[in-house]
């Protein structure tokens, strides 16, 4: 199965996580920084920047798009109860 | 003695002159007893709505619950015309500032709706429906009334992420949504003729606005500049006589009660634990050992036995790291635990750092439960906690020591970068 390699910048931890993992299972599980709220895609507690690797994350679905513009988000994040990894390098830490 | 504010005439609710062209159309509700379930008062409260008028438009600030809303009619009917309503400004969309929104949108179709960025999808879920227009503001922008003007600005989290306050600048009055707000209520409404309300100001601040004192620091800096003749909260009395008291009050309570002894480049972990045989208490003073020996922490050690839960509550709102020493009892953490842990919804957790440990006899699974509670509470919980079976070995102590070291190297970001796999996370 296809891996992907997630840095959290914040905690200066690797974790080598099969494709489709969404970030919050990884980030909870190592002690980030990120911090959850509903955890279902609604509220934008977890924004998070996606400083290395954004197309290595699924793409945006309408929905978080629409939480992202709302929370007034910059353009390299992403929620991270919504994101999951693909493949490849990426590295992400806490607004 | 007062001159008591006519707040009715023939049964028929009237609107009270704040100034030529701005009245308060509020209701009282001096029954309430409890607030939104976490706030008492002995003396009910109120739903402070106001009404501008301008040359070229008139504008209503907040509504009232609504329950209230033949109250909040009765008084708007009293000065205005439904069809003069040019404006419509919703400071916080909370159900007793909203309560009568939707039928005054029927009554005055024609009025725009100005609401915070935040406050979009939250007046989606209040209204029920997707098609209608509003306009959403941020700090600096205004909207004419004429010879009146009304400019916004963005304080979020007050205590709601839609919260905003409102400034007319001609008269220099702030209409600030439950910022300086309390639950008291008085029929003689301003603030030098009811009775004393210093209590209910504090209290509201300590369980509404607490929890989000970096968000009142950013929201007093922008409203600290203005010029103030009047502060018109949305619940309790009308901030006339002063207002720049209460804005004083709000900077002192947001921050630091004592000086703190603890240094730039300093961070503090605190260690709370019970014990009932002695084992728990043993494994605290080795965690209390491993975080002393990393440099520039200061670790400090707290029984739950000795104290009350309010002062903890005060340590752990400034400290950079909290851990809780559990055994586990009949197959859950212990009370005590759990009353402190339930205690910290008044504070910012944010982003602390968390860790749990414990004996326990049987089964183990109050630091599980207390790692996912830490968790819920929005700290970051690293390290995997650690459970003894009953008395601990010295190597068992070992690894406490080792604990509270790793997580001093944590806390001061010294721990070693690290490659893992997911398979071999917990």
């Amino acid at each position: 199965m296809a891996k992907a390699s997630i840095t959290f910048e914040d905690i200066n931890v690797t974790v080598n996580a099969p494709a489709g993992t969404r970030l919050i299972e990884i980030s909870e599980k190592v002690g980030s920084g990120i911090v959850y709220g509903c955890r279902e895609g609604e509220c934008g507690t977890c924004i998070t920047k996606v400083t290395e690797g954004w197309n290595n994350l699924t793409e945006p679905s309408v929905l978080e798009d629409k939480v992202l513009r709302e929370n007034m988000a910059g353009k390299h994040n992403r929620l991270a109860c919504q994101a999951q990894v693909l493949g490849g390098t990426i590295s992400v830490k806490p607004v | 003695m007062s001159k008591l504010p006519i707040l009715t005439i023939d049964g028929a609710p009237q609107a009270i002159e704040l100034s030529p062209r701005v009245h308060w159309i509020g209701a009282l509700d001096p029954n309430l007893r409890n607030f939104d379930i976490i706030l008492k008062t002995a003396n009910g409260t109120s739903y402070n709505a106001y009404i501008v008028r301008g040359s070229e438009g008139v504008a209503i600030i907040d509504t009232v619950k609504e329950a209230y809303a033949g109250d909040f009619f009765a008084r708007l009917e009293s000065v205005a015309r439904y069809d003069e309503i040019t404006v419509i400004v919703l400071n916080h969309l909370e159900p007793d500032h909203t309560g009568a929104l939707p039928e005054l949108m029927r009554r005055a179709p024609q009025a725009q709706l100005y609401i915070s960025q935040k406050a979009q999808s939250m007046l989606k879920a209040l209204l029920k429906q997707d098609e209608f227009d509003f306009t959403p503001v941020m700090t600096g922008d205004k909207v004419s009334l004429g010879d009146r003007t009304l400019e916004f600005l963005h304080t979020p989290y007050l205590h709601w992420p839609d919260t905003q306050c409102t400034y007319l600048i001609e008269e220099k009055t702030l209409f600030s949504g439950d910022v300086f707000g309390c639950h008291f209520c008085d029929v003689r409404l301003f603030n030098d003729e009811v009775g004393d309300f210093r209590f209910s100001f504090e209290y509201y601040y300590a369980h509404i606005m607490r929890p989000f004192k970096e968000y009142v620091n950013r929201a007093l800096a922008l409203i600290e500049p203005l010029a103030l003749n009047k502060i018109l909260p949305a619940h309790g009395p009308l901030l006339r006589d002063q207002p720049q008291k209460y804005v004083q009050r709000y900077r002192e309570l947001s921050s630091s009660a004592l000086q703190s002894e603890i240094s730039v480049g300093e961070k503090t972990l605190l260690i709370f634990y019970i014990s009932s045989y002695g084992n728990t208490r043993r494994m605290a003073e080795a965690v209390y050992e491993g975080a002393m020996a990393v440099e520039h922490v200061r670790v400090s050690l707290y029984d739950l036995e000795g104290s009350e839960i309010s002062p903890f509550v005060d340590l752990i709102e400034g400290a950079d790291g909290i851990m809780f020493g559990t055994p586990t009892i009949n197959g859950d953490a212990v009370k005590p635990v759990w009353d402190l842990l339930s205690s910290l919804a008044v504070v910012n957790l944010k982003s602390k750092l968390g860790g749990v440990f414990g004996s326990y006899g049987w089964t183990g699974e109050g630091v599980k439960m207390v790692e996912d509670r830490l968790r819920g509470l929005k700290l970051r919980v690293p390290i995997p906690g650690i459970r003894i079976k009953l008395i601990p070995t010295d190597e068992e102590i070992q690894l406490c020591r080792d604990f509270g070291h790793d997580m001093a190297l944590d806390l001061m970001g010294l721990r070693q970068a690290k490659v893992i796999d997911m398979a071999d996370l917990a």
